[in-house]
Parts: structure tokens; sequence; C-alpha cells
């Protein structure tokens, strides 16, 4: 990345001008929701509040047990559910997949309900596993499904994904349904972080994890998006490779499901914008895929926040109505350039 | 060398690749014509270890393609599949770069640099490097992958029909470059061309394929005779002198 920059700075015709004022719009944006994430809430727990009354006060107790775990929740769900889509397109070569969009999140979700079933007293890591090797399976479905289907139209592929998660999405709720858990597995999938407190949001530091792997195979992930025939004549192994990716993707829509839920559209959304702007080398765009999908799952919290204050919405629909907009902007202005 | 030893590739019981033994990647330009289906690509295919042989060896420069490892075999040979669709927006610059890979891992020392430069600058692609792969014109995308493959600094080069989808203009364009890539760069370069002609022009070698089997291997000037290529493709075909140069006249 810093190589790339300085390539460019020696050459000024050569650098994109847009790239940096972004990048800063992005950073300060994060800065400002993290702090207003932190302080917007029914208790009233302000900067002032917080240093007049101490570190024995209401305000600091409120911080740290719920308003620090809260935001550190938020954005490393919204940064790793960037990630997550951003290796899927990688792995698929079709921008239109996410774990949402491809079954994914629905057998991780089913992984769930078999532990609600089969394991009620199972600790949450429990839960988390059992859902990660479902996840992982139905990647594996998913991809060759993909492989089987010949046309590679680039919105069929999501589609095919799309009736796959709902196919495996009635199974769920047949189930559920007839076991009277709907409303348990509601709880676990619905997306909120109403209930993010410390000691109940850990587990999404292994999503944070995942990110800092992918960082670390970025360019084994961009070489992949060229294609097998590239990767191939490029010395990788392109199994191994989308492999790593199969685990990233599961283990972070696992780890996100048990600590917030389903989150829609975000990991098909985010990495495009990132797209539009810099590309997909996945080194350079790791850092920007993580930093907006924060921004944008923290400006939606505060919103779900505020909108009917004092109660809160459900995550999950602002960032449906926001992230649905979105997708279908990037849905028309695509196929406007396509012609 | 790369040589081939007695391959064969079946596909749903057809014979595709049928019992070849050859050594390909002598001194300058080899270029492997035929007619469609004729298993050029899929020879290509087997030697980049894309494809699995059903029977037969492999080797370049005496290593085992099935045995040894693809990283190693990635800093000798480089293959260019025709028709390459690259969904990822990618810059030219991020592409050739790719092309260290093999050396590289990704972390690029001043010496991988310094190949991604000479690279860029051999292609003319300065002017573009920053641009991304989907806003370039079909020749400027040919380039830019031949540009890849350059970088990955191999002693073989292997061009799937790299003219696919090009104008007059940017067909002799690419095959001077991969001319000038032999004589100067000392690259052995083997390249699947449809259009003999360019193939007589460009080319030191010409191998001719049909239904899977080596049908012709010879200097280009004795591939060049009506004879030779309608048996090859089973057409027919006239050979002209024009300033010294066989053009075969196949258009009518």
């Amino acid at each position: 990345m810093t190589a790339l920059d300085t390539a460019s700075a020696s050459t000024p015709t050569r650098e994109r001008p847009r790239r940096t004022w972004v990048g800063v719009l992005v950073g300060v944006l994060l800065v400002v929701l993290a702090g207003l994430s932190l302080f917007v809430g029914v208790s009233d727990v302000s900067p002032v509040a917080v240093l007049t009354g101490g570190p024995g006060s209401d305000a600091a107790f409120l911080l740290g047990v719920s308003r620090i775990p809260r935001t550190v929740a938020v954005v490393l769900v919204g940064a790793s559910l960037g990630i997550a889509g951003l290796i899927m397109q990688m792995l698929v070569r079709n921008k239109f997949v996410e774990p949402g969009t491809t079954g994914v999140s629905e057998f991780a979700t089913l992984g769930m309900l078999v532990t609600i079933v089969f394991f009620p007293g199972m600790a949450v890591v429990g839960k988390m596993g059992v859902a990660a090797v479902f996840g992982l399976v139905g990647t594996w479905v998913f991809l060759q499904v993909v492989k089987a289907v010949p046309v590679r139209q680039l919105v069929l592929v999501p589609l095919v994904g799309i009736m796959l998660g709902g196919v495996v999405g009635a199974v769920t709720v047949f189930f559920a349904y007839r076991l009277d858990l709907l409303q348990s597995l509601g709880q676990w999938s619905q997306g909120s972080f109403a209930t993010v407190m410390q000691g109940r949001y850990e587990f999404v530091w292994i999503a944070g994890v995942m990110v800092g792997v992918a960082w670390l195979a970025a360019d084994r992930f961009s070489v992949i998006g060229l294609g097998e025939e590239f990767a191939t004549n490029l010395g990788l192994d392109y199994r191994r490779v989308v492999a790593v990716g199969m685990v990233i993707i599961a283990v972070i829509t696992a780890a996100v499901l048990v600590t917030a839920g389903l989150i829609p559209f975000l990991g098909l959304v985010v990495p495009n914008v990132v797209s539009l702007v810099i590309g997909d080398n996945v080194r350079r765009a790791i850092p920007w895929v993580a930093g907006l999908g924060a921004v944008f799952v923290l400006g939606c919290d505060v919103l779900a926040r505020v909108v009917r204050f004092p109660y809160e919405i459900p995550l999950s629909v602002v960032v449906g109505v926001l992230g649905a907009a979105l997708f279908l902007w990037l849905l028309l202005r695509r196929r406007s350039r396509a012609h | 060398m790369i040589t081939l030893e007695g391959v064969t590739k079946r596909y749903d019981g057809q014979t595709v690749v049928d019992d070849v033994t050859i050594g390909l990647g002598g001194d300058g330009v080899t270029a492997l014509i035929g007619p469609n289906g004729a298993g050029k690509s899929t020879l290509f295919g087997l030697v980049g270890r894309l494809l699995h042989p059903d029977a037969g060896r492999i080797t370049v420069d005496g290593m085992d393609v099935a045995r040894t490892p693809s990283n190693q075999l990635a800093t000798t040979l480089a293959v260019l599949r025709q028709d390459n669709h690259v969904a990822a927006r990618l810059t030219v610059h991020d592409l050739v770069e790719f092309g260290r890979f093999p050396h590289s891992r990704g972390r690029l020392t001043v010496h991988d640099r310094e190949h991604v430069e000479r690279a860029l600058s051999y292609l003319d692609l300065d002017p573009f490097r920053s641009r991304f792969l989907d806003e370039l014109s079909g020749g400027q995308r040919q380039r830019a992958f031949i540009a890849m493959v350059l970088a990955q600094d191999t002693k073989y080069v292997l061009l799937d029909e790299p003219l696919n989808n090009l104008d007059l203009r940017h067909m002799t364009e690419i095959m001077r470059l991969v001319r000038r890539m032999a004589d100067e760069l000392g690259k052995r370069v083997v390249t699947v061309l449809h259009d003999v002609n360019f193939a007589a022009t460009y080319a030191d070698r010409m191998v001719a394929m049909r239904d899977g089997r080596v049908v012709a291997d010879a200097p280009a000037r004795d591939v060049m005779r009506p004879e030779v290529l309608e048996a090859v493709y089973d057409t027919a075909v006239d050979v002209r002198e024009i300033d010294g140069k066989p053009v075969a006249l196949y258009y009518g």
C-alpha cells in the first residue's frame, strides 16, 4: 500500500485525487460516530458526567459495561461483515455476493437452531462453533451450485444464492415453528446491539481476528480474484486459498450471528462502494472496507437508538432500508454503465 | 526445454490430446497452429498444470510438472490463457505487480519493483498504469496481461491466442512485441495462433496439430506449403511468395 502511494506520488498525474479526501472523511466519521455511540442513550452518559463523577459514578459504570462494549461490537461487526463480503466477492468473482445473498447466513442460522434444539445448555462459544461449521457447509454448497450453473451472468449468481438461502431458511423456520422455537430463534437472528454488554459480546473479537487473517492473506485473495488460471500460473494453490477464504467467511458470519444477529446488505454494499473509489486490490481495499463497514453500522446503530427515542428500533431495520437503497443504486448504476 | 512424453488427455471418453511427444520452448518463437478443437489450448492447459494428463509425463527443464511445487514452476514458466475476463477492478500497475507474486509472495522488494517498472515501460504502459483494466481498450488490456507475464520473469512464456479479438494494428503490435521479447530478452515464447501468416512472419518454428496429434513440426518456411496446410486445416490453401516471404491465401 505505502509503496503504491510513493509510486504515484513521484508522478502526480497518476494520482487519483478523490482517494485521499474520502479516506480522511471515513476516518473522521469513524471517530465522530464512535464518540456519539458512546454517549447516546437513555441514561445520561456524557463526557462531563464521566469526568466529574469519577471512576465510581453511574456514568462511568454504564460506559464500561454497556456503551464501550456496544461501540466496540458495532465497529468489529461492521468491519468484519464488510471483509466477509469482500472475500466472498473475490472467491466467486462476482460483485453481488455476500454471506446474506449466498445462503451462508441461513445455513449458520440453521446451525444455531440445531444447537438450541439439541444442546440448549451449550456455551455461546459452542453455539458459534456449530454455526460456523454450518456456515462453512453453506459456503461450500453455494460454490458447488455456482460451479454447476453454467450461466455466469452477474445478477444470476446472487439470485441462485438467495434461492438457496430461501430453501434453507424455510427448513429452519419449519422446524423452529414445529418445536415452538421461533421466538428464541428470532431473538438470536434479529440484528440488534441492544443486548450487547460486557461479558456478552467478546466473541465478536474472533471476527476481528479473521479481519487480521484476511489482511495477512490479502494478496492471495487478489490473485484468486483474477481466476483459477491466473492463480495457478502465479504458483498459488487455488484450492487452499479458497478454503482459507471460506473459513474466514463462515467464522465471521457465525461470530456476528451470536453477538448481533443477521445484518443484511452490508457485506454487499460496502465493498462495492470501496471498489468504485479505489478498486479491488484487496491489500489496499481492506482498511477501507473495514473502516466504511464500521462507519455504516455505527451510523445505523446510532440512528436506531434515536429514531424513536427513548425506544430502540432493531438495527437490521435501519440497515435493511439504507442498505437496500444503496444496493438498488449500485445495481442501476452498473446496468447503465454496462450499456 | 518443455518436454512432453506420450501425453494424452480425454474428456468424457473423447481424446483431445492424443499421445503427444514433443519438445517445445527452443530459442525464439514457436507458433502452435491447427484448426479449432485440435487440442492446442488443452495442450497449454496441461503444460500450465491447469489440467492433468490421463497419461504421459510433462517436464519443464527437467522438473516434472505434476510433482514440482507450483510456485517453483511459476518462476520458470508463465502461461497466459485466452479470453481473460478479470472481474476485479484492478489497475494496470496492480496487475503487473501480481506478476511478481511467485518471487515475492506479495512482499515486493526493490528488485521486484524494478521488474514491474521495466515490464510497464517495455509495453509502453506508463501512461496507463493507474487506469483500471475495465477502462482500457482490448489492445491495451492484452498488453497489460503480457506485461504481467513479463514481470513474472520466466524463461518460458506460453501465450494462448494472444491476438484474439484484436484489430489488425494491435495484432501486429502484439506480434512485434513477442518477437522482441524473444530477441532482446531471450524469452522462449510458445504461442497458439490462428493466423498462419502471422505465425510464418514472426515465428521461427511452427508446430501444427490436428485431432489431438502433432502433424507437422518444422521451421516456419517448411510448414508454409499448400499440401501441409491443406492436411492440417482440411481446406484448400494456396501459398504464394511475396517479397521473399511465404503468404497463405485461404480466402476463397
